[in-house]
């Protein structure tokens, strides 16, 4: 980049704390017109920080912002549209009972149309905003339905509403908080589309995101943070993944998962003709049957809300089932098979099945959010002893060890969990889960959110698992990891097993195939919105 | 290059920032702080309106709930009682079981006892003997006026804050049909029971109801942050996923709190039939149910901070009723109240301050400023 050019925006030493949290240290950036900034850094490292302060959501302690070369004072969120900046946070900020054109005029108000000017609109009126976002639609590439209720969006849909919103409110400069996070891998294609499109109109694009390959496809310059402090910027061409986790950790990273033969595979979990109903007496499984082994780890690869959420689910006892049995053996202890179907998980528990499972919704069924570090371990064995009392100090001895083992970042054990970030949560959940020694642990996206030094933790934790003889089940959406982690996959798709692979054999297109076979696109994306 | 945006011109005087450094002093600092602004508010409210001096007021205050020895132990007793009615509702709360129905299940105890008191006594049983049944039968009806709506909301997902505010309604309706059915004279007013009365600890009758609701208050303290129930409930409070996640059975545990909570109802009814009132009318209550809500929700729904604010409302209402209202010749109860409602108002203002800080917001100049402060 030539240092000549007017960047459209400039941050100089921008600082930002949090009481004794530094979030942001003397941060220093410059966006250029055109271009695609990725802005990478692990968890906490304070991105999300510096864009809220650029959208007006927080104030810089020091610093400037520069837009054109002019200095900023941004309040607010309609001060920074009126510096033409906008942001589509992580969390869509739409109202669900409107539909689309209704979230977009949302808050614009009239002004007048210029009489004699064919090309003159009232930007606020329902009848010009519908022809004006017709033509933005069409001039970037998206697909947009302006009559649609947003409750009856898919994610991927929310997410072009939210940045045709953006667009229409005069952005020229978009910041995309994590986009791809909750997007299958089509819908992130036909994202980058679009983006690249916007881009070639001139527009600056500002992506936060924790995945390495989407970097190196889309930006043009990668800004990376770490602890609060801008690292550095480079240009994408001039460099790889494994010099940009340098920058974001600190230190050396084996970007490597390791993945040894299996030992001793005997069946653990035997699932047969297994079928499900939703609450709506939808069927969300249908005839599913697999056998996950001792010692291996089966990974289950599919588009979400095919059926990976229920299928864990029926297993753990939360979920009825309408056919099917599932059997759990376990040779050290006994000869016996156990079916599990149809019971709860206090009956499951009560059998000695030593079932573990790390939910997809980690504060909204895997832990208590307001309750702190100890308590939450005490969530598996608070019934132990016979009193009517809990017991506080062996659930306090896991925290800790918890903490120590897996580096949880935490004030101290009586935080609540509600309090810490993402990644810690997650290790928090997980430690907990394989601290009960399972014979079966079962994972649904246990790396959504975190970043690569907690990632590849948790695999390297999954693979300690399958070593000592747990049956892992493993439902991820990265298919690279799904490959490089299980020995098995089991690709759903509508509720349906449409394969199952041996992992060192198979690649990545023939697992996408069976994913996306005979798939009816617009009933998935709705399955996926009602999940999200 | 594009001109600066015209369609967003209004710009805000100042922004929130929400505080997470405060201390608990500093807090307790700015709630006591609160009060003060409440009492002088109030001051300046009876100052106009009955042109009372605010010292006066104030000495009043204090008189009306100390004045005398029997003044302290009148406030002390009412401040036990709603103290109780609030231990009784925090299980519920915490499992975020919106019990709005402490009145009726204050009523159906204290109907329960009454009816033992009137009919046993009438039969002549030993006093010895109707106590010991007025104590089950009191705690049971509380129970089971807490059960139905737990049942319902456990099974049908019925609104537990509009089940247990009706059910007020069905337990003072009961209370006056069975006034009606005993009550033969032309007053409507059942005279004061002779039989069933609760022994004076030492020749003072305000002693007992202390003493239990201090038992209970060690009682709910162990409960809530020792027992494995109390954990259950807590976790279903927060995330009903969790709680079924983890094997806990969520619908015993919301009929089981509703039943201690209750019970605990119960038990305040079945002291107001024993040891203080002695006869029933369908306000008996005195509105408990509700006012305890104020007390818990204030605390926070920790039971010991419940100790200071149960007294706060009781210094506030005995204060009014008999000091200050008596002294300046309010005859209007209403008038008291809405006197007191500015100091609660003031408390529960003062939250805000105590989670936001509130700050200008600078002209542009300012944060270059700031950044040749904070800068190199």
């Amino acid at each position: 980049m030539t240092e000549t050019r007017l960047p459209y925006l400039d941050l100089e030493h921008i600082s930002k704390s949090f009481g004794p949290v530094h979030a942001n240290q003397d941060i220093s950036l410059k966006v250029f017109p055109g271009e695609i900034l990725a802005l990478l850094g692990e968890n906490g490292s304070g991105k999300t920080t510096l864009m809220n302060m650029l959208s007006g959501i927080y104030r810089p302690d020091s610093g400037s912002i520069f837009v054109l070369g002019e200095l900023a004072t941004i309040n607010s969120p309609k001060d920074a549209y009126a510096y033409h900046i906008g942001m589509i946070h992580q969390h869509f900020k739409l109202i669900e009972v409107f539909t689309s054109l209704e979230n977009i005029l949302l808050g614009v108000p009239h002004n007048k149309k210029e009489k004699n000017n064919p090309d003159s609109y009232d930007k606020g009126s329902a009848k010009d905003a519908k022809k004006l976002v017709t033509k933005i639609c069409q001039k970037y590439g998206f697909q947009l339905d302006l009559d649609k209720k947003v409750y009856d969006m898919s994610v991927s849909e929310k997410q072009t509403l939210e940045i045709v919103k953006t667009l229409y409110r005069g952005a020229d400069i978009l910041i995309l908080d994590e986009p791809t996070a909750v997007l299958t891998p089509l819908e992130t294609e036909r994202l980058f589309r679009v983006m690249r499109n916007m881009k070639e109109d001139g527009k600056s694009i500002i992506i936060i995101t924790h995945k390495l390959n989407e970097v190196l496809a889309i930006s043009d310059r990668v800004a990376v943070l770490r602890k609060g402090e801008c690292i550095g910027s480079v240009n994408t061409k001039d460099t790889n993944e494994l010099a940009l986790t340098e920058m974001m950790v600190g230190k050396k990273v084996e970007l490597k998962i390791d993945r040894d033969e299996p030992i001793h595979p005997t069946p653990r979990l035997e699932v047969e003709n297994l079928c499900c109903r939703n609450e709506f007496g939808r069927e969300v499984l249908h005839s599913v049957s697999f056998t996950a082994n001792s010692g291996e780890i089966l990974g289950i690869a599919g588009i979400s809300g095919s059926g990976q959420k229920e299928l864990l689910e029926a297993i753990a006892g939360l979920q009825r089932t309408s056919q099917g049995d599932i059997y759990y053996n376990d040779y050290d202890d006994s000869e016996e098979r156990i079916d599990l179907k149809s019971k709860s998980a206090a009956q499951i528990r009560n059998l000695g099945v030593r079932l573990a499972f790390v939910p997809e919704d980690r504060l909204g069924m895997g832990l208590v959010g307001d309750m702190d570090l100890i308590d939450n371990m005490m969530l598996r064995s608070y019934r132990s002893g016979k009193t009517q009392f809990v017991d506080r100090n062996a659930p306090a001895a896991l925290a800790d060890q918890v903490v120590k083992e897996l580096n949880v970042s935490t004030p101290s054990l009586h935080t609540s969990v509600r309090k810490l970030s993402g990644g810690n949560v997650q290790k928090v959940l997980v430690g907990r889960e394989i601290a009960s020694s399972p014979k079966v642990l079962m994972v649904a996206y246990p790396t959504r959110g975190l970043d690569i030094n907690s990632s590849y933790m948790i695999y390297h934790l999954l693979n300690e698992q399958k070593k000592i003889g747990a049956a892992v089940i493993y439902v991820g959406e990265d298919l690279d990891v799904l490959l490089a982690l299980s020995d098995r996959i089991l690709v759903l798709g509508d509720g349906e097993v449409r394969g199952i692979l041996d992992a060192r054999k198979t690649n990545k297109s023939e697992v996408g195939l069976l994913m996306t076979k005979q798939q009816s696109a617009p009933k998935e994306e709705q399955e996926g919105a009602a999940h999200a | 290059m594009p001109k600066k945006n015209k369609l967003f011109r209004f710009r805000a005087p100042f922004h929130l920032v929400k505080r997470n450094d405060m201390r608990w002093w500093q807090a307790l600092l700015f709630r006591l702080g609160a009060v003060v602004v409440g009492l002088l508010l109030m001051c300046l409210v009876l100052w106009i309106m009955v042109n009372a001096n605010p010292a006066a007021v104030f000495s009043n205050l204090v008189s009306g709930c100390f004045g005398s020895q029997r003044r302290t132990w009148v406030t002390f007793r009412k401040m036990a009682l709603l103290l109780g009615v609030g231990l009784a509702l925090i299980p519920a709360f915490r499992m975020r079981f919106w019990n709005l129905g402490g009145n009726g299940q204050i009523l159906m105890g204290d109907l329960a006892a009454i009816m033992c008191m009137y009919f046993c006594g009438a039969a002549g049983w030993p006093n010895w003997a109707i106590i010991l049944l007025m104590i089950p039968s009191a705690i049971l009806a509380g129970a089971i006026w807490g059960v139905i709506p737990a049942i319902f909301k456990a099974f049908f997902n019925t609104n537990e804050s509009l089940f247990t505010l009706m059910m007020n309604y069905i337990a003072a309706g009961l209370v006056t049909i069975f006034l009606g059915a005993v009550v033969t004279s032309g007053s409507g007013t059942l005279p004061m029971q002779e039989a069933g009365h609760f022994v004076s600890i030492g020749g003072n009758d305000y002693l007992l109801v202390i003493l239990i609701i201090a038992a209970v208050l060690a009682f709910i303290y162990v409960y809530l942050r020792f027992s494995k129930h109390g954990y259950e409930l807590e976790v279903v409070g927060d995330s009903e996923n969790t709680a079924k996640y983890i094997g806990i059975n969520v619908r015993w545990s919301v009929v089981r709190t509703m039943a201690l909570s209750g019970a605990l109802c119960g038990l305040i009814g079945l002291l107001l039939a024993g040891a203080m009132d002695y006869t029933i009318t369908a306000d008996s209550a005195q509105n408990m149910g509700f006012t305890a809500i104020m007390v818990a929700w204030l605390a926070k729904f920790d039971p010991f901070a419940m100790l200071g604010t149960s007294f706060l409302i009781a210094f506030l209402d005995n204060g009014m009723a008999s000091g200050v209202q008596r002294a300046f010749g309010i005859t209007n109860n209403s008038i008291g109240q809405i006197v007191i409602g500015i100091v609660y108002f003031c408390i529960i203002a003062v939250e805000f301050f105590i989670n936001y800080r509130i700050r200008r917001n600078h002209p542009t100049l300012d944060v270059s400023v700031n950044a040749e402060k904070g800068g190199k």
